[in-house]
């Protein structure tokens, strides 16, 4: 059973089951794999560096999509030109958090998270959780599933890394009062 | 928004009958507003959470605002000028919260 918990010192103590750490790391594989961009980085070494991309548009896949969403509602082109000189750093940030959750898997359990861990740890349950959600199509509706349904698994995974999110969040309250 | 998985934590502390409501709090030389808006995924509590770390709100305030969102679709979170704004967008684009900036008109 998982178990949060904030220690004397301030870090976040995470007692995870081998099983739970075993997904956790194939999640975070996943979502690396879908925000690592398949083509090759930009041919310009400074735009490379100060993280001005090429692409203008929204992704074609819904999941990735609500990762790396538009910054205007009405304004394409506004949109696009935001995109480009945004979503290289968010793709960034977001692989970063899910590569910390990996560093963080591979060391002794429990796992200890000062604060910036812990909000990585909160940015990458978040991401997957957005991923799958938007592939489950998940809305603000109870969802009622016959005990058969092939995605009854997929909702159990998401319901727990809800309530892993939840607790972790929980966790750090304390220090906003 | 999703509610808490095991137990509901609302706050009841009175919002200060002074407070101005988000629209009215755009001054005139800043006319870009940071709107969030309601998703079905993103926890309440984790969206307070994103509020307070991020915009330095009091838990107060950051619930008010969440509970905007919850309840109207959307809340103004912040106004200043567009690039302000634009920071505070992509911000909340990395916390995975959905966001857009627009002109206030």
């Amino acid at each position: 059973m998982t178990r949060v918990f904030s220690a004397a010192d301030d870090a976040v103590v995470l007692e995870l089951e081998d099983l739970e750490r075993a997904i956790l790391d194939d999640l975070a594989q996943q979502v690396i794999g879908l925000l690592e961009p398949d083509d090759a980085p930009p041919s310009d070494p400074l735009a490379a560096m100060v993280g001005i991309g090429t692409e203008t548009e929204p992704p074609d896949d819904p999941a990735l999509a609500r990762l790396l969403p538009d910054g205007f509602t009405d304004d394409p082109a506004a949109s696009a030109e935001f995109r480009r000189f945004t979503e290289v750093g968010l793709r960034q940030r977001k692989v970063a958090d899910a590569r910390e959750v990996r560093r963080g898997l591979e060391g002794a359990s429990p796992l200890r998270l000062d604060a910036e861990q812990a909000r990585q740890w909160l940015g990458f349950l978040n991401d997957v959780r957005l991923v799958l959600g938007t592939r489950l199509g998940v809305t603000e509706e109870p969802v009622e599933l016959a005990e058969d349904d092939p995605q009854l698994p997929l909702f159990g995974l998401y319901g727990w890394l809800g309530v892993l999110q939840e607790t972790l969040v929980e966790s750090l309250m304390p220090r906003h009062p | 928004m999703a509610g808490p998985c095991h137990h509901v934590r609302v706050s009841v502390a009175p919002v200060e009958l002074d407070e101005p409501a988000a629209s009215e709090e755009v001054s005139p030389e800043h006319p870009w507003l940071t709107i969030v808006w309601n998703d079905p995924v993103n926890l309440m509590s984790y969206v307070v959470f994103v509020f307070q770390e991020y915009f330095g709100y009091s838990r107060a305030e950051a619930e008010r605002r969440m509970l905007q969102v919850h309840h109207e679709g959307r809340s103004v979170v912040s106004n200043g000028s567009r690039e302000e704004m634009e920071r505070d967008v992509a911000a909340m684009h990395g916390y995975g919260l959905w966001a857009t900036l627009q002109q206030d008109r």
